[in-house]
């Protein structure tokens, strides 16, 4: 990889080279936390965090590990992270550590982190991991806090929980859609939001492996 | 023992790791190309959820616990911050040893499911399944149901996925929304067929 410049390490992976929509790394949390945008806000700063802090430390120690135990030396830096992380939100945000339940103890296994430790951090100096970290993490963040909007304002008619639609329960107009509530929707935001950046962005889309093509009939 | 078989449907059907709480996607979606890879990895997280579940169970009765450390005297000490740390670790090094074992005595099985032995590591649905584990209270008989049946359900799951992927391949499909937007919505469609399945009553 070229030398990138600060700049372009922290656009990049907005929407040029985004995680979730063309890395395909961590979608687990992206779709389990995003039916409210306030735990959306949450878990994409403590993921931006721990990618940021964890690719710098194992940047910094890059030439001291192994090769052949790498993997478990990252595991137990980012573990250790997303302990201090998980005990923050237990002390000062207690409802939503209540909410998020297990995806906090997950962000472990975000392959968003691991991703950019394995590709980035190992071969980078700190300073840029550091910063490629926070790139990667806004890029994750960007796509929880879209889909978490749609979410959101469509299926209870709030943004942050003030209400943005007043709800027909409540003596408003707005009949929520109650599908983008339950887990299935957030398959199909994303997949909408994905063939958007594609349709605006044609160098993502992807080769077909079978072309159709038409036959002369005889 | 009717507890035990209906949370091994709940955690089939109702509660299945990929498509109801998500867990595993990312290599739910990128190993699920094929049925004979999908199967394979299917398998290998069965095997590793089966024993990495009730070996957590154990670290946590015994060691983390508030109280756990009384057989050792320190009846006051409350470990159960270092709960993450643990679990990973455990997961990580049993993979490991699996994998040995596989390579000394079952070399054909070893080599079926060799290479996905080490992307299990980093399977959220293997942690998934443990933190959801301490969170429910599970003992230890409720938490090897729970680790063998999540684990059938998810290589379930990805095993269907993959069926229709192979089929999917053929058709006609609007540019932009080739390869993962259609993967992504064919996914959404499924969880919502398996959501159908939370209105059986055990």
């Amino acid at each position: 990889m070229a030398q990138q410049t600060r700049k372009s390490q922290l656009v990049d992976p907005l929407i040029d080279n985004n995680p979730i929509t063309l890395q395909v790394l961590g979608i687990c949390s992206a779709l389990a936390v995003t039916s409210s945008l306030k735990v959306a806000l949450v878990m994409a700063i403590a993921v931006t965090l721990v990618t940021a802090f964890s690719s710098m430390f194992i940047s910094m120690l890059r030439n001291q590990i192994p090769s052949s135990i790498r993997i478990i030396v990252q595991m137990v830096i980012i573990a250790s992270l997303v302990i201090v992380v998980d005990q923050m939100l237990k002390a000062y945000a207690y409802e939503i550590s209540k909410t998020l339940s297990v995806f906090v103890g997950l962000i472990i296994t975000n392959c968003i982190v691991m991703g950019r430790a394995e590709a980035f951090a190992m071969s980078n100096p700190p300073v840029a991991s550091f910063v490629d970290g926070i790139g990667n993490g806004a890029g994750y963040g960007l796509i929880l806090m879209v889909v978490g909007v749609i979410r959101e304002l469509f299926g209870s008619g709030s943004l942050f929980g003030i209400t943005i639609l007043p709800t027909v329960n409540n003596g408003g107009w707005y009949v929520p859609n109650g599908l983008l509530l339950l887990p299935p929707s957030a398959f199909f935001v994303i997949g909408l939001l994905i063939w958007a950046i594609r349709t605006w962005k044609p160098g993502q889309v992807e080769e077909r492996e079978y072309k159709i093509q038409s036959v002369e009939a005889h | 023992m009717e507890g035990l078989i209906s949370l091994a449907v709940k955690a089939v059907f109702v509660e299945n790791l990929a498509l109801s709480f998500f867990l595993g996607m990312c290599t739910f979606i990128a190993v699920s190309k094929k049925i004979s890879t999908a199967m394979g990895l299917g398998v290998s997280v069965m095997i590793v959820q089966a024993i990495t579940v009730p070996a957590n169970n154990l670290i946590l009765t015994y060691l983390l616990a508030p109280g756990a450390l009384a057989w050792a005297g320190f009846p006051d000490i409350d470990l159960t911050f270092l709960g993450l740390i643990s679990y990973i670790g455990v997961i990580a090094a049993l993979v490991q040893i699996l994998e040995m074992v596989l390579d000394k005595y079952f070399p054909p099985l070893y080599n079926a499911l060799g290479v996905y032995l080490p992307l299990i590591t980093v399977n959220c649905a293997i942690l998934g399944g443990s933190l959801f584990m301490v969170e429910r209270n599970y003992d230890f008989a409720e938490s090897l149901t729970y680790g063998v049946s999540s684990g059938f359900g998810w290589a379930l799951a990805i095993t269907a996925m993959a069926g229709v992927r192979e089929k999917l391949k053929y058709s006609d499909i609007p540019a932009g929304l080739q390869g993962l937007g259609i993967t992504f919505i064919t996914a959404g469609l499924m969880a919502m067929a398996f959501m159908s399945f939370s209105g059986v009553k055990l």
